[in-house]
């Protein structure tokens, strides 16, 4: 019976182990604001070297992409992406992607900046921190675990008014 | 560092009317009780002697009917003294929670995980101040604190000035208080608001008049511009790095709205809410790593150059 | 049919499964009341650990033997743990095991729920520690005031896993409940009518009638909360037209009657022990009756004092302080009673009634802050503070620990068959009592000193430090007396003195069978013809025959004066009962993960009830026509 309950219990840490983790104290090493890492172009003189896949630790851990949607708001990148539908940036929400959707291409934009009105945040942002808000963005768009990204916000949500949807609705009925 | 914190945080030292109403209510409650616990007690040790010494059990009639009459007496003599109470104690409710609206003065408080920002509400959008961590007051003026929060709830509790009140998002709490003893008095959240929940105090500063209203002229004025190239230096240094991003000095680029207010920062008499006294060491060692200091909080570690540092902490000093 | 015969047609026909089959599915009421006990001190034992870690960590200022998010975990958890996995199963499981032997029969009404009721706790309390063993324990308070427990400030999957804890465990509550109430109601002994009753079986059924109304509320709030968390609906969200404050009315509702969940039975427990041990009648029988209900009442129209500092309106407020003053009458009723009780009676004094005293010098004290927390301005001051971790842990240990643990000692032969340590058990008293104190009396003034709850660290200038210091050394001296009581019932369940039936004389019909009790209960169903069956018993009492011998048969009587009304057979050990809480308990727990969970388990628990509900053939006897 004991022993039936430690394998219950061990299974189940186990399972959950990367999704809680949580790292409260941040080494100053992780602040550094770091540069780009990928190329964007496949040109490249020489030999051509693999492309590295980056891991983003933080997609895997609950509380760092609720950090980095809680940063997201801080930093106003909502001001541009509302959240996460669009207005004066692109929606974050779709998939589509105008620089890549890899990790590190989302790290690079936020870092670089991209033109027509992306800023770059490279050294304003530690980097764990924007490593926080590249798992956020990407779990927009249901591109990470779905038991690691964060439900709903407190704040109001998107949706159509019900005004709309009484037109829509009624206009339907007149169309046959 | 003694001299900060020999402040009371406790409600039976009173600096307002109504936190000395409630404990003169605490006095009179504290009265009575002690007086029926001991009763109580000479009632239960003198019923242990007298079953302990009995041959056995006093099954009589009489036995039946003088209990009953203690207990019709004892259960009369409680109900009095309960109802004297709860009349004593909405009595005081009374005092303490005026409905007229007679105050001079609105401040806004409103609560952060784990900071206070409060701001002086005026007419001129230009006049407001806005501070973080520190509530002046001046002595013996009533005023209405306007309480809300911007996460979670926390609780505002003043201990000398008066009881608590929750500051709940979406609601608007309203607390009126007036102090009346000169004196810095220790604050602290009181309501669960996660991590950092115990490292969330503030300090409350009632002064003379005057001087509440040459602090609060001071604090009216932008940031001055920094004299010395180091100091120049150290702004750059502000304006180009993570600060910027959450923390606001008027008078600069810098509006950030995520931190607290800095242009008055070296005022304050505290750093990290209530934590730190506001000495040069302690500024560095916050800028350069506040999570070791308040695991938790919000502020990243800063991993700046030494030169850099010194820099932005003398310049920081400058803001007066 | 000579009674040797009878005991061997009972046995064979009571008798309990053994082994692994049998732990999964007997049903026998003692055996399920003696499990929620033993498994609510091994809980009680976990939640004790907490607290030592905790108050080391307090004893000096900016300690760092825990961490804050560790302590946040560890101070939810034992919260939980001491409301959910202790208090309210410990009080049930000894319901389950006593109602039946004071009353007079052999079996609860419904023993197939008893059974599911306890898988479910099982469950829930495992699920709880697995999260926090795996550093996911909640960390938002036993309390989990929304937004802070809510989608946007607890990410992971912490306060889900305390979401449904509570829903297994409420389920196990409310299973209990029922099954008690019908008991009470239904099985009583020929004669035992409503106003011959033990005290303690009106306690346990003013509980659970208390449990059927509070327990739904906040299966109900923590329901939503994790529906909020899950699949994002807006409950408690006020930007979408929730209410986060909604949470606080829902969750004291709950919050408040379960105090007095926990605290009435144990007033029972101290009616019962003070009755025995002066071998005298409680005084005011009809009044600490009513007593009882009236707390059941008032009990719910309490719980805005838990929010006063909120907000609300003044004159509401005013309300719920008188609601709060009213309801310390009818414990000061039951408290007089006791002293009369003492006063006229004979006291002899065992290690029982030892506890029974330190219960009237310690909830007083508890009984009388409360007062005080009652009224708004000084609230205003104490919410929150150390004051209030002294006054409940001085309610709810002085209140309902001192007189469970004075019971457990003097029910522990009819637990066991043997008695506990005498000398032991004074050295136990005796610590947990100087403990105790030392640990919280401190703590009033700490919160009148200014200090809030629930912070992790203190800064050391602020005064604070030696009375930590002396409450952290209490708590450890608190510790070892717990330590004490429990390795003094390991010990003495093996080699105790032998009790034989009636070690202490008592009153109620318990102490009617041997220790313990055989699985039948009673050889012959006993009649009653007083409040105090065992010190009125005639030498030609009458005794209840014609029950079956061959079938798990006990008679049913009626609801006000125990008539014999007809026979009812009960069910037989199943398997059924823990498929379905096994079935429950996988949808509920995957529910955390997917939302399929939910329709998942109800397939699951839905199989298991089939074989629950699944129809016996009518025995032969019964088709035959009757003469």
């Amino acid at each position: 019976m004991r022993n039936a309950l430690l394998l219950a219990s061990c299974l189940l840490a186990a399972a959950a182990c990367r999704r809680e983790q949580r790292e409260i104290v941040h080494s100053p090493a992780a602040s550094h604001a770091s540069g780009g890492i990928v190329r964007l172009s496949e040109l490249q003189p020489g030999q051509p070297t693999p492309e590295v896949e980056v891991r983003n630790a933080s997609e895997e851990k609950a509380y760092d992409i609720n950090e980095g949607k809680r940063l997201f708001a801080a930093y106003n990148c909502s001001g541009c992406h509302s959240h996460g539908g669009g207005g004066i940036g692109p929606a974050l929400m779709d998939n589509y992607w105008v620089y890549g959707s890899h990790p590190e291409n989302i790290h690079d934009t936020i870092v670089e900046g991209r033109p027509n009105g992306m800023p770059s945040f490279g050294g304003k942002i530690p980097d764990y921190q924007i490593w926080e808000i590249v798992a956020y963005v990407r779990s927009l768009s249901g591109l990470v675990n779905p038991t690691v990204a964060p439900s709903r916000d407190d704040h109001m949500q998107v949706k159509v008014a019900e005004q709309s949807k009484k037109e829509e609705s009624t206009e339907e009925k007149k169309k046959p | 560092m003694r001299l900060l914190f020999a402040t009371f945080q406790s409600p039976l030292h009173p600096a307002g009317p109504y936190a000395r109403a409630i404990e003169r209510l605490w006095w009179v409650f504290f009265a009575i009780t002690a007086v029926i616990y001991v009763l109580m007690l000479i009632g239960f040790a003198l019923a242990v002697r007298k079953g302990a010494r009995r041959k056995q059990a006093d099954l009589s009639d009489e036995a039946t009917r003088s209990g009953a009459r203690f207990i019709t007496i004892a259960l009369s003599a409680t109900t009095v003294i309960l109802i004297g109470l709860l009349f004593t104690s909405i009595a005081t409710g009374r005092d303490i929670s005026p409905v007229d609206d007679k105050v001079t003065r609105e401040i806004k408080i409103t609560g952060h995980q784990w900071w206070w920002e409060v701001q002086y509400a005026e007419a001129r959008p230009d006049m407001i101040v806005e501070t973080a961590n520190e509530l002046h007051l001046p002595v013996g003026e009533r005023v209405k604190l306007i309480l809300d929060s911007d996460d979670v709830i926390h609780s505002l509790w003043i201990p000398n000035l008066h009881g608590k009140r929750d500051l709940i998002p979406g609601y608007d709490g309203v607390l009126t208080l007036t102090a009346d003893k000169t004196g810095t008095y220790r604050a602290q959240c009181a309501e669960f608001c996660g991590l950092q929940h115990a490292k969330m105090a503030f300090l409350v500063i009632v002064e003379p008049k005057a001087d509440f209203e040459r602090w609060l002229t001071a604090q009216r004025l932008p940031a001055p511009f920094p004299k010395t190239a180091d100091q120049q230096h150290g702004q750059q240094v502000f304006l180009t790095s993570t600060c910027v991003m959450c923390h606001a000095i008027k008078g600069t680029s810098a509006g950030a709205r995520t931190g607290p207010d800095l242009t008055h920062l070296a005022s304050r008499r505290t750093l990290g809410a209530g934590i730190l006294p506001n000495t040069l060491g302690n500024l560095h060692g916050w800028i350069a790593n506040a999570q070791t200091i308040k695991p938790g909080v919000l502020m990243p570690p800063n991993p700046l150059e030494p030169n850099d540092l010194h820099a932005l902490v003398a310049y920081l000093e400058t803001l007066q | 049919m000579n009674d040797q015969e009878l005991h061997l047609r009972l046995s064979a026909t009571w008798h309990k499964p053994t082994g692994l089959w049998g732990w999964l599915t007997d049903n026998h009421h003692t055996t399920i009341g003696k499990r929620f006990i033993i498994t609510a001190f091994v809980f009680f034992i976990l939640g004790g650990i907490e607290a030592l870690i905790m108050r080391t960590q307090l004893a000096l200022p900016e300690n760092h033997v825990v961490s804050n998010d560790l302590y946040n975990q560890l101070f939810t958890t034992h919260g939980s743990t001491m409301m959910f996995l202790f208090a309210v199963p410990v009080m049930e499981g000894l319901g389950l095991y006593f109602v039946p032997l004071m009353i007079g029969t052999r079996q609860m009404a419904f023993p197939r729920l008893n059974q599911f009721a306890y898988f479910s706790y099982l469950i829930g309390g495992v699920l709880l520690y697995v999260g926090l063993f795996g550093n996911f324990g909640p960390d938002a308070g036993w309390f989990a005031y929304t937004p802070l427990s809510g989608p946007e400030f607890s990410p992971g999957k912490r306060v889900d896993v305390w979401a449904q804890m509570i829903t297994f465990t409420e389920m196990a509550a409310l299973g209990g409940a029922v099954s008690i109430i019908a008991t009470v109601f239904k099985h009583r002994a020929p004669g035992m009518s409503l106003n011959r009753m033990p005290l303690f079986v009106w306690g346990q059924l003013v509980t659970s009638f208390m449990i059927i109304f509070a327990m739904p509320s906040v299966m109900v709030a923590s329901g939503m909360l994790a529906t909020d968390r899950l699949i994002a609906t807006h409950f408690f969200n006020k930007a979408e037209g929730g209410d986060n404050l909604l949470w606080q009315h829902l969750f004291w509702f709950f919050g408040h009657p379960e105090v007095y969940i926990i605290f009435i039975p144990g007033t029972t427990m101290m009616s019962t022990l003070v009755s025995a041990f002066t071998k005298r009648p409680n005084f005011g029988y009809l009044g600490m009756v009513l007593s009882l209900i009236a707390t059941g009442f008032i009990g719910f129209g309490v719980w805005v004092h838990h929010m006063f500092a909120t907000g609300l309106p003044q004159l509401g407020l005013s309300f719920f302080t008188a609601s709060s003053v009213l309801i310390t009458i009818p414990t000061a009723f039951q408290f007089f009673s006791w002293l009369t009780t003492l006063w006229h009676g004979k006291i002899h004094f065992h290690s029982p009634i030892l506890y029974s005293f330190s219960f009237i010098v310690i909830f007083l004290i508890g009984g009388l802050t409360g007062v005080m927390l009652a009224s708004v301005p000084l609230d205003w001051q104490l919410h929150d503070t150390f004051f209030v971790v002294a006054h409940f842990h001085y309610v709810l240990i002085g209140g309902a620990i001192f007189p469970l643990l004075g019971a457990l000692t003097y029910w522990f032969p009819k637990l066991t068959g043997r008695l506990m340590n005498e000398k032991l058990s004074v050295v136990t008293v005796s610590l947990l009592f100087v403990g105790f104190n030392v640990t919280f009396f401190p703590m009033h003034q700490l919160g009148l000193m200014g200090m809030p709850r629930r912070v992790y660290t203190y800064l050391p200038n602020l005064g604070w430090t030696n009375l930590n210091l002396l409450a952290t050394v209490g708590a450890y001296i608190f510790g070892l007396g717990s330590l004490l009581f429990v390795l003094n019932a390991l010990i003495s369940a093996r080699i105790g003195v032998i009790a034989g039936d009636d070690p202490w004389g008592g009153a109620d019909l318990e102490w009617a069978t041997a220790s313990p009790p055989p699985a039948y209960n009673f050889l012959y169903v006993p009649t009653v013809r007083d409040r105090y069956p065992l010190w009125s018993m005639e030498p030609d009492q009458p005794l209840v025959t014609g029950l079956a011998t061959d079938r798990r048969e006990i008679l049913v009587t009626k609801l006000m004066d125990a008539e014999p009304d007809h026979l009812y057979e009960t069910p037989d050990p199943s398997i059924s009962p823990t498929l379905v809480a096994l079935g429950a308990g996988i949808g509920i727990i995957a529910a955390i993960f997917n939302p399929w969970g939910v329709p998942i388990g109800f397939v699951l628990a839905g199989l298991g009830l089939l074989g629950w509900f699944w129809p016996k053939p009518p025995h032969k006897e019964l088709l035959e026509p009757q003469p």
